[in-house]
């Protein structure tokens, strides 16, 4: 989560669920709390008992909505011009809380004079570049930058780049997650006003920006009538401040969009303002969709960082573990990343045991480097030309679950082999004899060569490990039966095919085998040939290899080294482990404990609950209010103290100032809350770390029937683009076309089914829940398109056309967007086209182009356009030609939708 | 509730513990369906069908032999709206956001009280104090257990069927399904409150996985009076339309063991309006037909004297 990286320093849910207990009001917004996170949303009904106000804000009436005190219809893929809204409202009525914007946020500081915002350039902030479509970051900084604040280098590769993709072309995995550190600001030599009046503080940059941002520009924009946007604001507003807090929620509702960091970052920017970080009934909880999301990228999953949020080396850049270092924090750079020398120096120990040592850089080289972009969707991209021999699926369905289904089967229709990892044979494992395009005949099964692999999977009760949840708690569990049949862990997969690919290569003497063959791989097995997860639970938590303490667990990150004599396999896990006991197990019921219940499970960093607690107090540090008291400064005995782990240093008074150019943190000063910012304070302005701008800017969905109300440009500028026949767009304004998509398409959950269906379409007690694919509209829309209840509605983009029973719902009702009606479908997007499964249905995720963000390339498949028809879909060839049909008519080619700038000719 | 009141007494129960029930608020429901799950989890329920019903996200229909538990959604609605009409409103579940000042009076969904609700609420057995289900059984099958709830022995039931029409809730039904191919095929079957779990001091499968306190289990007279609190909270609150359901010992069936808080009225959520236990009649009915059948006797004597004279 770079986004709430960028804004205070790590990239994980500021608070924990328990805590929305103590709100005063929550908003819900890119979320459906109650639907997705049953079980989470009772903190929610917790807090409505107590009195506190419950908003959601969602283009649909879900089950949240039917809990709130108020539902706010909006339309989907506005929510930054609401967001932004609220920024313009609470400054110019002057509801920020002064004191805490002042001290704890960038507010004060003042921006370099070559910034240029959008107003002056029609959209684009300062340094873009058409060529590239991406931006130089320089000019965002703060006066007084040493040199640049790169929020990425980008380099192509044009051997290894996906053929046909146009914009970012292999962006060397630009904007790390900052999951775990801020971005790097080069040794700033910051200069703050905090009068706040300077015309280039933050305070004024982003008061400007935002004065567009008028009630009546929500309404034209999100549809939402004004005086609901106030209630909203007044609601946030008279809630949040000395006595009260108010907390912010979303999920994948905000994420999958080309803008969808900016988002985050939105709700960041009012959360600071309104002196909600840090304190209880605040923060901003980002809600994960399955059971060890967060874990997944803690220790990732994906391409571009390793354990930790450690960025992932780059080829030609990070030459050395010095370049790779200084990459990361720059010399006298405040706070704990100023250490990631040795929690990297300790990862190498822990991959690479006594082969790394100070001599040999502790085996840097062994590391992989980045030459470009290989997230899932250049993935998808190189596989359909064939660049891909083999591919792992492993707890994911991408033949459904991922963004323009088709371009998914076609790329793993063209591999060598295919490994899939699941409990059932899913349509990832059987696409090449019942998918959708065999009954089109774009595929033909005897014609495919792809070797697929079955592997079936144990389940988490078949197994011991470890979840880490969505509020960055790790809770082990234990494993309560044998896995059935042939069915194996994901861990025990591994190891074996690790110790093979080991064996293999055990007599080999070329260097380019030496990462292999020298990784530590010792995990103890039991009889059943399980490795052990505790063992791997400790090589997480890291211990001491030399010294006096060698031999014993690690309690915290701190007692990381940079000279080897320590080891860690993900430093914030450190401590996981601390006195040799898997601290993951602690389950004393809430009952006996105080209620932030410090000693159920463990959480990172450091046990912490609620991060940046250091702000729920006051400069001086005494709570805010004695009702919102959390964590603070004893000064009888020196330290501080409180309800959790505080997030400061301990000894560190309120009064420190550190000597002028001190780094680490002792650099940090007693009022800096924000320990992994390199200035120590929340980021209004992101000077660094995104590569889309420092401050959220409504732009279009890359597919939008309307007309950008705000910008000359329509789309988000850096969004990235694939120009390819198998992932052609919907034209969107000022192209001509966009009339014959004139709908919003958007995807959502059930309750009753798991994502892609793999864990629920296979199971009758779910299943019969809710047994079929449905799309939703409102009674307007039926009456305008002839749908009929129960009946069938054929939905179509530029992808394909699906067909899904329809329910008419007083639920989903038609926005009125700059004067025009905009009518929204709403289509849950577990079902897929399969013969195993016992429900079997069009997949919604068909319908998406792949367009991402391109800070995290994720897809935007929470928005489209599309059009709607009564009846069902074509079968056979003719689904194609009705799809042709509509390309013809709306002008579509393979430039349509994919060129980043808006101009005039178009 | 103890002694008189306590029908497992009645039943010969010499000193049984507390009476066990379900009080189910509605007003936290958050239509997961956890508890529909559950109950089939744990009491090795059929899957009940395939079939997209349409009714809001009900698939389910209704309770039933394979359905213990039943989630209803009832999406109340607003009238269509044109086009050309103003669209400046918006439904909502709006329950007193206040109006902002600033607002010009417009009021949107956040002024009045919103004009579309989707209520949620997870139907089950009411194990009735007056239980006409037990009353017709013929066999014993159906009984009072030591908790006060009424009980289907699946070994002892002969599958007559007499109960199902008994039932003023139509909850009780036999279940369907090929005999040694489906469990308890031609079996009455419904809800037994997880009497094998509350042998063993647990609760319920479903109250276990409801995740908001929805439904609530413990003892009777417990749970009467949270209750009772709870839905003056919701009055005091505003909320329109709480009452509580079955939770009279003076209605029709002597008081439901499992009684509910409804936010409208009972017939908005299926439910009827003033169940009575249908075996109540009973005695009334044998004297009606006892009369009926005398007057045969007599009609048939006088006929025979008639014609034979």
């Amino acid at each position: 989560m770079p986004s709430l990286g960028a804004s205070f320093g790590r990239g994980g849910a500021t608070t924990f669920q328990q805590d929305l207990q103590n709100s005063d009001c929550i908003i819900i917004q890119g979320s459906n709390m109650a639907e997705c996170h049953p079980v989470g949303f009772q903190w929610v009904m917790e807090a409505k008992a107590r009195g506190a106000k419950i908003i959601h804000i969602d283009p649909r009436f879900t089950r949240t909505s039917a809990l709130a005190d108020a539902h706010v219809p909006l339309r989907a893929g506005s929510d930054i011009a609401f967001l932004g809204g609220i920024v313009n409202y609470i400054i110019t009525n002057e509801k920020y809380f002064r004191e805490y914007v002042v001290s704890y946020t960038n507010a004060s500081t003042l921006v370099n004079e070559e910034f240029r915002d959008v107003d002056d350039l029609g959209g684009l902030f300062s340094g873009y570049d058409e060529e590239s479509g991406e931006y130089d970051p320089s000019s965002w900084s703060y006066e007084g930058a040493a040199e640049p604040s790169a929020a990425g280098v980008r380099e192509v590769d044009a051997e290894n780049a996906g053929g046909g993709k146009d914009n970012a072309d292999a962006g060397l995995a630009t904007g790390d997650e900052f999951g775990s550190g801020g971005a790097n600001l080069h040794g700033s030599n910051m200069q703050r006003d905090e009068t706040l009046q300077h015309p280039r503080c933050v305070f004024q940059v982003l008061k400007r920006h935002y004065a567009r941002y008028t009630p009546e520009m929500v309404e034209e924009v999100c549809g939402v009538p004004r005086a609901t946007f106030l209630a909203v604001c007044e609601a946030v507003t008279s809630n949040s401040g000395r006595e009260r807090t108010t907390a912010w929620v979303y999920s994948v509702g905000w994420t999958q969009h080309t803008v969808g960091v900016q988002y985050i970052r939105g709700a960041a920017i009012i959360q600071l303002l309104l002196g909600n970080m840090g304190r209880p009934g605040g923060g901003i909880l980002a809600l994960r969709g399955h059971a060890s999301i967060q874990g997944s990228t803690d220790i990732p999953t994906l391409f571009n960082i390793l354990p930790g949020y450690l960025p992932m080396p780059k080829a030609r850049i990070d030459r050395t573990l010095a370049d790779y270092l200084a990459s990361i924090s720059a010399e006298g750079q405040k706070g704990f990343w100023a250490a990631a020398d040795a929690y990297t120096v300790s990862l190498l120990k822990s991959y690479w045991g006594d082969a790394a040592t100070a001599e040999n850089d502790f085996c840097f080289d062994y590391l992989p480097r980045l030459t470009g972009d290989h997230g899932t969707y250049e993935t998808a991209m190189l596989m359909n030309d064939g660049k891909v021999d083999g591919f792992f699926v492993v707890g994911q369905n991408p033949a459904v679950g991922s963004a323009n289904g088709k371009l998914q089967r076609l790329g793993m229709a063209k591999l060598k082999w295919l490994v899939v990892r699941d409990f059932q044979a899913i349509e990832s494992a059987t696409f090449w004899k019942d998918g959708p395009e065999i009954a089109t005949g774009e595929l033909k099964t005897e014609e495919i060569a792809t070797e697929v692999f079955l592997f079936p999977a144990a389940a988490h009760t078949e197994k011991d490990g470890s979840f880490t949840q969505t509020q960055r708690m790790l809770q082990w569990h234990h494993k309560a039966l044998d896995p059935p049949g042939d069915a194996r862990s994901e861990l025990h997969f591994f190891f074996h095919l690790g110790r093979m690919l080991k064996q293999r290569l055990e007599d080999s003497k070329a260097d380019r085998d030496r990462p292999v063959r020298d990784l530590v791989w010792n995990y103890s097995v039991d009889e059943q040939g399980e490795p052990s997860a505790d063992d791997v639970l400790r090589e997480v938590n890291g211990w001491h290899v030399s010294g006096e303490k060698a031999g014993q667990m690690l309690s915290a990150y701190t007692e990381m080294k940079s000279d080897g004599s320590t080891t860690g396999g993900c430093w914030i896990y450190t401590g996981v482990y601390a006195e040799g006991v898997n601290q993951s197990k602690r389950r004393k019921p809430g009952a006996e404990q105080s209620w932030v219940a410090p000693e159920w499970g463990w959480a990172w960093p450091a046990n912490r609950r609620i991060l940046y607690n250091r702000a729920s107090a006051d400069p001086e540090g005494r709570p805010w209010s004695e009702k919102k008291a959390y964590v603070w400064w004893d000064e009888a005995a020196k330290k501080w103290t409180g309800h959790d782990v505080p997030d400061f240093p301990v000894t560190t008074a309120p009064s420190y100032r550190p000597p002028q150019g001190q780094g680490g943190p002792e650099g940090l000063s007693g009022d800096d809350p924000f320990i992994m910012q390199s200035d120590g304070k929340g980021w209004l302005f992101a000077p660094s770390g995104l590569v889309d701008g420092p401050m959220p800017t409504h732009y279009e969905p890359a597919e939008s029937p309307l007309r950008n109300p705000m910008y000359f440009q329509q789309s988000n500028p850096t969004r990235e683009i694939y120009r390819r026949e198998e992932n052609l767009m919907n034209p969107s304004p000022p192209e001509a076309g966009s009339e014959t998509f004139p709908y919003v398409l958007l995807t959502h959950r059930l309750t009753e089914h798991h994502t892609a269906g793999g864990m629920s379409r296979w199971l009758p007690y779910l299943t019969e829940l809710q047994p079929e694919f449905f799309c939703e509209v409102s009674p307007e829309l039926a009456e305008e398109r002839h749908l009929e209840h129960l009946g069938w509605a054929t939905i179509v983009t530029a992808r394909t056309a699906v067909e899904a029973r329809v329910l008419i719902t007083d639920r989903v009702v038609p926005l009125t967007v700059g004067g025009r009606t905009i009518h929204q479908v709403g289509v849950p997007f577990h079902w897929g086209v399969g013969s195993d499964s016992l429900s079997s249905g069009d997949s919604a995720n068909d319908l998406f182009g792949v367009q991402l963000d391109a800070n995290v390339h994720i897809q935007e498949n929470k928005v489209a356009s599309c059009d709607v028809q009564p009846g069902r879909r074509p079968r056979g060839p003719a689904l194609l030609r009705y799809v042709e049909d509509y390309r013809a008519r709306a002008n579509i080619t393979k430039e349509t939708g994919t060129v980043p700038l808006t101009s005039e000719e178009q | 509730m103890s002694g008189a009141d306590n029908p497992a007494v009645e039943a010969g129960w010499a000193s049984p513990p507390a009476r066990k029930g379900f009080f189910t608020d509605t007003s936290v429901c958050i239509g997961c369906k956890a508890c529909e799950v559950a109950c089939k989890e744990w009491n090795g329920v059929p899957e009940s069908g395939l079939e997209f019903l349409g009714l809001s996200y009900d698939n389910t229909g209704s309770l039933g032999a394979d359905t213990w538990r039943h989630v209803a959604f009832i999406e109340q609605s607003r009238p269509i709206r044109r086009h050309d009409a103003d669209a400046g409103g918006s439904p909502t579940g709006s329950l007193g956001v206040d109006t902002p000042p600033e607002s010009d009076g417009d009021a949107g969904f956040f002024g009045e009280a919103g004009d579309f609700r989707w209520l949620m609420s997870s139907d089950v057995c009411k194990h009735c104090t007056s239980a006409a289900c037990l009353d017709v059984c013929p066999t014993g099958s159906l009984f009072r257990t030591e908790f006060g709830t009424v009980v289907v022995q699946e070994d002892i039931c002969n599958g007559c069927g007499y109960c199902v029409p008994a039932c003023p809730f139509g909850v009780i039904d036999r279940r369907r399904g090929e005999k040694g191919v489906t469990k308890n095929a031609g079996l009455a079957q419904k809800c037994t409150l997880c009497y094998d779990r509350l042998g063993e001091g647990m609760e319920p499968a479903c109250a276990k996985a409801c995740p908001t306190q929805s439904i609530q289990f413990g003892d009777l007279d417990l749970l009467r009076e949270r209750a009772t609190e709870r839905v003056a909270d919701l009055q005091r609150a505003g909320v329109d339309g709480a009452r509580l359901y079955g939770h009279d010992p003076n209605d029709g069936i002597g008081g439901a063991g499992a009684f509910f808080l409804l936010l409208d009225e009972p017939e908005v959520y299926g439910l009827p309006p003033d169940p009575v236990v249908t075996t109540r009649a009973l005695p009334a009915m044998w004297r009606g037909a006892a009369f009926a059948a005398g007057s045969l006797i007599l009609g048939a004597v006088v006929a025979f004297i008639g014609s034979s004279s």
